[in-house]
């Protein structure tokens, strides 16, 4: 391939194979062809099902069998149905305090990990781990760790003196609540660390010393200095955690399938029921659906923030 | 830095620091520990179970005999490796052309498939599970190769668009002069170029295949078919019985192929955590 | 009273002895430069100073105060960073006011101070904006108020001139060694460039590897370099420097150096009376090589011309005198060829001699 070839061959070609290489050439046409294949699978598996199961939300199908338009029945039933405003409360409740906790945790393991010291490669691998493995299978993991009769952590703090009885972590709805949260947390750190770790490798170490000659001691520093300067990150990071977790259902479904008594539902998991087991597609599309108006919200933040950066 | 005084060190980092690392190693040393434990140990609480006192194999046995746990562990590496290669192709192509060939519609290409990333499964999966059904995919493995990349290429994109903005253009340029075709640049200059961004995107698109439960769980029904999240969680509680020891070796087993991608990978894994966050 | 007093001042990082035996008496109000290559120790001297790296061994005193063990921020003293170090979230107002918000001063206050630093450095019309939306010469007197507005007893700036433009640097030297006079507050200034060193110091420290090569005022350093890096150092254009053998006539001695030789008047061949080794460095500056109009062998240097570089104020010619080379300084007013024949004369009251194993001088 060089000079001369190149143009000899489009030279030599006959005028319909010519056509198609000065056709890519041009960036425009090129361009098409390129996006065409990601495109065409996200329009068919993203886009169209989108669109589709704003439409199911309004329609009264059932598994198996076509659904007609039935206006906003789904909904209004969903409104009177308490299993349905507990899960509300549960997402909102899950989403807020797990995210408040990966954060707040978060920035201060980015903080600690922020020095340099032997082994902080280990560390950081160490550190994402829960990440890596695979949601479900830890999730088996604290399903059986949360076990009302052998878990580890009831025997531990009874021989702790803490506490004389086995702690019925999943059975309870508050404990199993506080549960869910603590594994949602386990899972969810290590995101917020080493994000907001690149963030803070981001940062001058000049500014420190500027700050330090300035007088300021090690809190002040982390407040005027840190702490702004990551905000923007922090915000993205943040959303995108609201997101995931408020959309969440591996978690919940394997740990507690949204019980006892459906008192842990989340909209996801609810949404699975009543579609998957329950065969209410309609029904189960509308209870997805009310999750829009918070994801648009979290993503009309984001590009506020992204574009302020620009 | 200013003068280091020994005891806030200790404070401040190695404190907090073990403390975490408990936290946060404490439920791998747990699965590990019941694997090895026997039925009659497990279930015993007069012993102490944070170690083990007779250590068995008989779960693991169980594992791989009782159950398809090896057909399960295949299904989930045809599927992530299936979706890794369609994510990746599909996003490299149209990464490059909406960083570089910048044609009309670029822009909101760009942002579109941006917020096709935001888009969560739940939302999703029942108008999918109705398509599937459709198109008789129900109860294939092609219904996940073909839907697991709707949250894959809109991440692979997003980095790979990083990567080749850190490619000079004047490289292309370059090339043009000396009377390369576009094609030609892009599968001489550029692909070698991105090679690293690709790696890291693949090791991603891996690990979130292997992490992805819900479009397993709704468009799969048969035993044979299943992955191993859905199968371990499936197949090895049995009415009230719950196999804990089989459970857990199923667990940590299926844990050791991404485990051992990412060790190799990490600095790569990193590198497009923290790449993709920054655009 | 802020004298600043280093004395056997050592920086160790791990093998590497980055300072070693620092001595220097600074007096209150003097402007005192720390110059030298990359690595010669200069920044690491000054952040000891500053309390932004701990000291090996040795005292450092700000007045009476043996500041050794105090962090940073209780050493009243104010640094400018090379890359200006502004925060960039706060307006430059905020940058500015930053530090006597660490001293908790009341709002009055720091408006007044913030606004008076500003007039000085003719910043006023800044104050609301954000860092990045000024030029990098605005940045640096951002950088520059924000040390004034503390009203420290010493003044430390690390290479603030680097990140400029020819030009500005040029302007901003002056500013500084103004506001120097204006504020009569006690100045180490570290700096890779002998031109800012020589125009803006009371007195100079020459380093080397850590070392401490030569302190004294700039016309000291030019007339009397301590050793050849000094003298090779300090001055643009460099002195010209060759290796002679040391010949000895009776009581005259003579350089050789190829077909080159130069007779010494009988004080200088006095100096090196106890001169021990066969070869001696022989430096002459640009300046003091004199055109001639016929070779004298013995006083002269002839040679080929090979380049001739015309700056406007004088001309630099490089000499081809077969066995070294010299860059030889005219008048504008003096016309040269390429390729021609030159002959110059060397200036013996200027000439200079280093030990050729030490490289110290022979005074």
């Amino acid at each position: 391939m060089d000079a001369i070839n190149a143009s000899e061959q489009t030279y030599g070609q006959s005028g319909f194979r010519r056509r198609i290489s000065q056709a890519l050439e041009n960036p425009t046409i090129l361009g098409l062809l390129f996006v065409a294949p990601a495109e065409l699978l996200l329009l068919i598996f993203l886009a169209y099902p989108f669109f589709l199961g704003l439409w199911l939300g309004f329609t009264d199908t059932i598994v198996g069998r076509e659904g007609h338009f039935i206006g906003f029945e789904n909904y209004q039933w969903l409104l009177e149905d308490p299993t349905f405003w507990l899960t509300c409360f549960n997402t909102f409740l899950y989403t807020v305090v797990a995210v408040i906790f990966k954060a707040v945790l978060g920035i201060g393991l980015a903080v600690v990990l922020n020095r340099d010291f032997k082994g902080k490669g280990i560390m950081r691998a160490i550190v994402l781990l829960p990440w890596i493995i695979p949601t479900a299978l830890s999730a088996i993991c604290f399903w059986w760790l949360f076990d009302s009769t052998f878990s580890g952590i009831s025997w531990a703090l009874i021989k702790l003196g803490i506490t004389d009885h086995f702690i019925d972590f999943l059975g309870d709805p508050w404990n199993a609540r506080w549960s869910l949260i603590a594994a949602n947390v386990w899972r969810g750190v290590p995101f917020f660390t080493i994000g907001l770790l690149a963030g803070l490798q981001t940062i001058s170490p000049d500014l420190y010393e500027a700050a330090e000659i300035d007088g300021a001691g090690a809190w002040k520093k982390f407040r005027k200095i840190t702490l702004p300067l990551l905000t923007p990150l922090l915000t993205v990071v943040t959303v995108f955690s609201t997101i995931w977790t408020f959309a969440d259902f591996q978690l919940v479904w394997i740990i507690t399938k949204g019980g006892p008594a459906g008192t842990t539902h989340i909209f996801g998991t609810l949404s699975f029921q009543r579609a998957m087991q329950g065969g209410q597609f309609g029904e189960g599309a509308a209870i997805s659906n009310f999750m829009l108006p918070i994801l648009v919200t979290c993503v009309f933040i984001a590009f506020v923030f992204l574009r302020r950066e620009d | 830095m200013a003068i280091e005084r020994v005891g806030s060190k200790v404070f401040k980092f190695y404190v907090p620091l073990a403390a975490y690392l408990a936290f946060l190693l404490f439920p791998f040393y747990w699965m590990v520990n019941t694997v090895f434990k026997s039925n009659s140990e497990l279930y015993n609480m007069d012993l102490n179970p944070f170690y083990v006192h007779s250590p068995t194999i008989g779960n693991i046995v169980v594992l791989f005999t009782e159950t398809i746990f090896l057909k399960w562990m295949a299904n989930t590496f045809i599927v992530a490796l299936s979706a890794t290669l369609i994510s990746l192709v599909f996003s490299l192509l149209a990464a490059y052309a909406i960083q570089r060939l910048q044609f009309k519609t670029s822009g909101p290409t760009g942002v579109a498939i941006f917020l096709g990333y935001l888009v969560p499964q739940t939302i999703l999966f029942i108008p999918l599970a109705h398509i599937i059904f459709k198109i008789r995919l129900w109860d294939s493995l092609w219904a996940l190769i073909l839907t697991y990349p709707t949250f894959l290429i809109p991440f692979c994109t997003w980095l790979l668009m990083g990567y080749f903005k850190s490619i000079p253009k004047e490289m292309e340029e370059c090339a043009m002069i000396d009377g390369a075709s576009r094609i030609k640049i892009f599968r001489k200059i550029i692909l070698p170029l991105c090679m690293p961004g690709v790696l890291s995107a693949g090791i991603f698109c891996f690990t979130l295949s292997w992490n992805e439960y819900l479009y397993a769980l709704a468009f799969i029904s048969s035993t044979a078919k299943k992955t191993v999240p859905i199968g371990l969680v499936t197949e090895l509680v049995r009415g009230d019985v719950y196999h804990w020891g089989a459970l857990m070796a199923g667990a940590l087993c299926a844990s050791v192929p991404v485990a051992l991608v990412y060790s190799f990978f990490v600095e790569h894994y990193v590198a497009g955590m923290t790449g993709a966050l920054k655009e | 009273m802020a004298e600043v007093r280093l004395e056997n001042v050592c920086k160790q990082f791990d093998e590497v002895v980055a300072v070693d035996n620092f001595n220097l008496n600074i007096k209150d109000k003097e402007f005192v430069v720390l110059v030298g290559p990359s690595g010669c120790g200069k920044t690491t001297t000054l952040r000891m100073i500053a309390g932004l790296e701990s000291i090996s061994s040795g005292d450092v005193f700000i007045g009476d105060n043996l500041i050794n063990k105090l962090p940073a921020k209780d050493r009243n003293i104010a640094m400018v960073f090379q890359n200006y170090a502004l925060y960039p979230h706060m307006t430059v107002f905020d940058n500015m006011a930053f530090s006597l918000e660490m001293r908790k001063r009341p709002k009055d206050e720091i408006k007044q101070r913030v606004q008076e630093a500003a007039e000085i450095l003719g910043i006023e019309y800044l104050l609301s904006r954000k860092p990045k939306q000024l030029s990098g010469g605005q940045r640096q007197r951002v950088a520059v108020g924000r040390a004034i507005v503390r009203k420290p007893e010493v003044f430390l700036f690390d290479e603030p001139l680097s990140n400029l433009d020819a030009k500005l640097r040029v302007q901003t030297r002056l500013e500084l060694k103004k506001l120097h006079e204006r504020l009569a507050t006690t100045a180490v200034y570290v700096t890779h460039d002998q031109i800012e060193a020589m125009t803006m110091g009371d007195r100079i420290v020459v380093m080397r590897d850590g070392l401490i090569q030569q302190i004294g005022s700039p016309l000291e350093l030019y007339d009397t370099p301590a050793n050849k890096f000094v003298a090779g150092f300090i001055g643009s254009p460099a002195m010209n420097f060759f290796d002679a053998d040391v010949i000895r006539g009776g009581d005259v001695i003579s350089l050789q150096s190829g077909e080159v030789r130069i007779d010494l008047p009988a004080k200088i061949s006095q100096l090196l009376a106890d001169y021990q080794p066969q070869q001696i460095a022989v430096g002459l500056r640009p300046e003091d090589l004199v055109v001639a109009t016929e070779h004298a062998p013995g006083q002269t240097i002839q040679g080929t011309v090979e380049v001739v570089e015309p700056v406007g104020n004088e001309t630099y010619v490089a000499l081809n005198a077969v066995s070294f080379s010299l860059i030889v300084a005219v008048g504008r007013k003096t016309l040269i060829k390429t390729r021609s024949n030159l002959v110059i004369a060397p200036s013996m009251e200027n000439l200079h001699l280093f030990d050729f194993e030490s490289g110290k001088a022979i005074r």
